[in-house]
């Protein structure tokens, strides 16, 4: 029997999902190799000093140190969990490093290297990993929104703060400390969710100022990116109507260059930009993540060959006036950080039970105090009894 | 305000003097601009207070509640209108676990003065989806103020208290009730308490939203056969005002319950969970709730059936008045 072709024909069979790779060798933007050589690209001229070069290293170096400590204090079980960012501090850093002090970044639970870059102290990520809180930092203290672990769902709260920007007046008005710019984060697995597509119509239909920052870090948990899409991700934006780009995620220079053009772009009234970089998970899903189940040992091998850490130093080591003091300086600054993520992880104190009851509303309802009377009166029973 | 305007009519009152008093306020939905919503509640607000203040969204409502959600934390007020009951549910996740957990989440940095005005309810004549009571899965929820509207005057004052509030709330409209003409009072009534709208020493009928007519009818009624009901509009379902309903059990020792949503699991339960555990003594005869089947919302062609009707609530009179 023969049939017409169909489109999975010409996609290599009808099973042919299951093993078509959403374009292996993707044209992205690379200003860094993994070797550590610049590459010029005419559309992201990036001048950076050598000191510049410097002082993003250092953010890398102590983000991966930040990061390798929640792991071992999630070993140690002073934290429940922890979501490793291993692998993916150039994209971070880079994004992080374009921001300007008015700009607000909506991140998901990922983003520890942006908050380095915003000036949170990792302290206060801790609290909703070791379990003290659920976030409880105040966004606008640093222009960085709480964590959101509903994937996506901060995507659509940056076009809210995007279109609030608007209504003030801080769009186009070409004051650089005026005009603001909007920077959510999502990943690979998210861009299937409604949220982040209700997100690319809704900034733009109203041409918002805001860039979308994809971490396509290859896995949703043990999902494969072709789980999610059969197009490059950066190419859903021409759909929606504003431009896609992909970078190289491993590159710190080429996110920031790119993520600052479309920054300018989104604050001098241009539109949204949507950005994937290309980057790996290197580490698991989450502490509680095993990833030997589901992914080959071989695809971590090529991607330590990307390193974004290991480029910049090589391009410092060879291409720059950076010495040795300034990388043994790096190092026991690394240290010291990650003493004090240690010691102050201990000692975050356990909450009191009945703070529970603390911002459920502005203001404590009657039948809320009522049911916090009630439990602490037991609470006092129990502690009398015990004694 | 002179003379008796409808619902409807006080409710778009309500919005236009909350988009006067505070400049942050915006209101956002689906046909909200220049059709002035389906139900008209925001006719002619678009055209005097500008598209940056007033618009129509794009036709997602998670997108319309998760971009209030940035709206707010940005320092607006958002009022979101989401058409019908039915179509609550694709923003049912942005509501439950951003909107009523966000305050929360900051450890009290930030807050959600979110509106969410839904008319709720059937009797219309209308298709699927646009006749549903969800009032109790927010109820459930944690974090957010449920309250439902059952007359003019409530309508135009709830409405501006409702922005007004630093928390979110969930504001639900008697859409059956919309056209109901009524007086506007000189001032609000307290966002949070109960009203007895009918005083009575027989049965106490607790009743919000749409159904606060129907038991007044009954209670009409009820009085040409010598049985006293008193009525009490709820008005605020979360916080829920228990004393004054149990206030009233504990004079008339009879309390029966009615609401459109389906009976099991329904709001009615908690009114009647409460009422036994702080008025046990004073009750004469069990709770009973009236209120639809659990069944989904059936055919128009049966609504009137399937609806709490005023004889539905004589005949649950009847039963606890013999008991």
């Amino acid at each position: 029997m023969t049939t017409a072709p169909t489109a999975e024909d010409a996609l290599g069979g009808p099973h042919s999902h299951h093993i078509v790779h959403v374009d292996p060798e993707p044209d992205m933007v690379q200003l860094l190799t993994p070797e550590g050589e610049r590459v010029e690209n005419p559309d992201y001229p990036l001048e950076i000093s050598d000191d510049e070069m410097a002082s993003l290293y250092r953010d890398l170096v102590l983000v991966r140190r930040i990061d390798s400590e929640a792991v071992a204090l999630q070993r140690q079980g002073e934290l429940g969990l922890w979501a490793s960012l291993l692998g993916q501090e150039g994209a971070q850093v880079g994004a992080g490093r374009a921001l300007r002090a008015q700009d607000m970044a909506f991140p998901t639970y990922r983003e520890h290297g942006v908050a380095w870059c915003r000036g949170v102290d990792a302290l206060t990520l801790l609290g909703l990993f070791r379990g003290t809180n659920l976030g409880g930092w105040n966004p606008n203290d640093n222009n960085f929104n709480l964590y959101t672990i509903v994937i996506g769902a901060q995507t659509l709260h940056a076009a809210g703060y995007a279109m609030g920007i608007m209504r003030d007046g801080a769009v186009g008005t070409g004051d650089p400390d005026r005009d603001t710019a909007v920077l959510t984060f999502f990943g690979d697995g998210a861009s299937s969710q409604g949220d982040v597509n209700e997100a690319f119509v809704w900034a733009a239909a109203d041409n918002l100022p805001m860039v979308f920052f994809c971490q396509n870090n290859q896995w949703a948990i043990s999902a494969p990116v072709t789980t999610q899409s059969r197009v490059p991700l950066f190419r859903r934006a021409s759909g929606f109507g504003f431009p896609g780009i992909r970078i190289d995620g491993n590159d710190v220079l080429a996110s920031l260059a790119v993520t600052r053009k479309a920054l300018d772009d989104a604050r001098s009234g241009q539109g949204p930009t949507l950005i994937e970089a290309f980057t790996y998970r290197m580490s698991a899903h989450t502490t509680s993540d095993d990833p030997s189940r589901y992914r080959v040992a071989a695809e971590l091998e090529t991607w330590k060959l990307r390193d974004p850490i290991a480029r910049v130093r090589s391009y410092l080591s060879r291409h720059s006036s950076i010495g040795q003091d300034f990388f043994d300086a790096v190092d026991a600054e690394s240290q010291a950080m990650a003493e004090h993520v240690r010691a102050g992880c201990r000692a975050l104190p356990d909450p009191d039970p009945l703070s529970v009851f603390d911002n459920v509303h502005v203001e404590l309802t009657e039948e809320l105090r009522e049911q916090r009377n009630d439990f602490a009166r037991y609470l006092a029973s129990v502690e009398d009894g015990s004694s | 305000m002179s003379g008796p305007i409808t619902l409807a009519k006080a409710i778009n009152e309500g919005l236009r003097k909350a988009l006067e008093d505070d400049p942050k306020v915006v209101i956002m939905g689906e046909d909200v601009g220049r059709l002035g919503g389906v139900f008209r509640v925001t006719d002619g607000l678009q055209k005097d207070f500008g598209e940056q203040r007033v618009w129509d969204t794009p036709l997602a409502e998670s997108g319309i509640i998760g971009t209030a959600v940035g709206l707010a934390i940005r320092g607006y007020r958002p009022v979101c209108e989401i058409q019908f009951d039915g179509f609550v549910y694709p923003g049912f996740d942005q509501i439950v676990s951003q909107v009523a957990k966000i305050h929360n989440r900051s450890a009290g940095a930030l807050r959600m003065p979110i509106t969410i005005r839904i008319p709720f309810g059937g009797g219309i004549g209308a298709v699927e989806h646009h006749s549903e009571s969800p009032e109790v899965y927010f109820a459930h929820t944690a974090g957010l103020k449920v309250v439902a509207c059952a007359s003019p005057s409530d309508g135009y004052w709830m409405i501006q208290q409702a922005i007004r509030s630093d928390d979110p709330v969930i504001f639900f409209e008697p859409k059956r009730r919309y056209w109901t003409k009524g007086q506007i009072a000189d001032e609000a009534a307290p966002f949070d308490r109960a009203r007895i709208v009918r005083p009575g020493r027989d049965v106490t009928v607790v009743a919000y939203g749409p159904m606060v007519a129907t038991a007044l009818d009954s209670a009409k009624l009820a009085a040409e056969e010598g049985h006293e009901l008193e009525v009490v509009d709820l008005r605020s379902l979360s916080p829920l005002d228990t004393a004054t309903v149990v206030k009233s059990v504990t004079r008339t020792g009879r309390l029966v319950v009615v609401h459109e949503a389906s009976v099991s699991h329904g709001f009615g339960a908690e009114v009647a969970a409460r009422v036994q555990e702080k008025a046990f003594y004073s009750l004469e005869a069990p709770v009973l709730r009236v209120g639809g089947m659990d069944t989904p919302y059936p055919a128009s062609r049966l609504e009137e059936d399937w609806l709490p009707s005023v004889d539905r609530v004589l005949d649950t009179v009847d039963r606890i008045l013999e008991y």
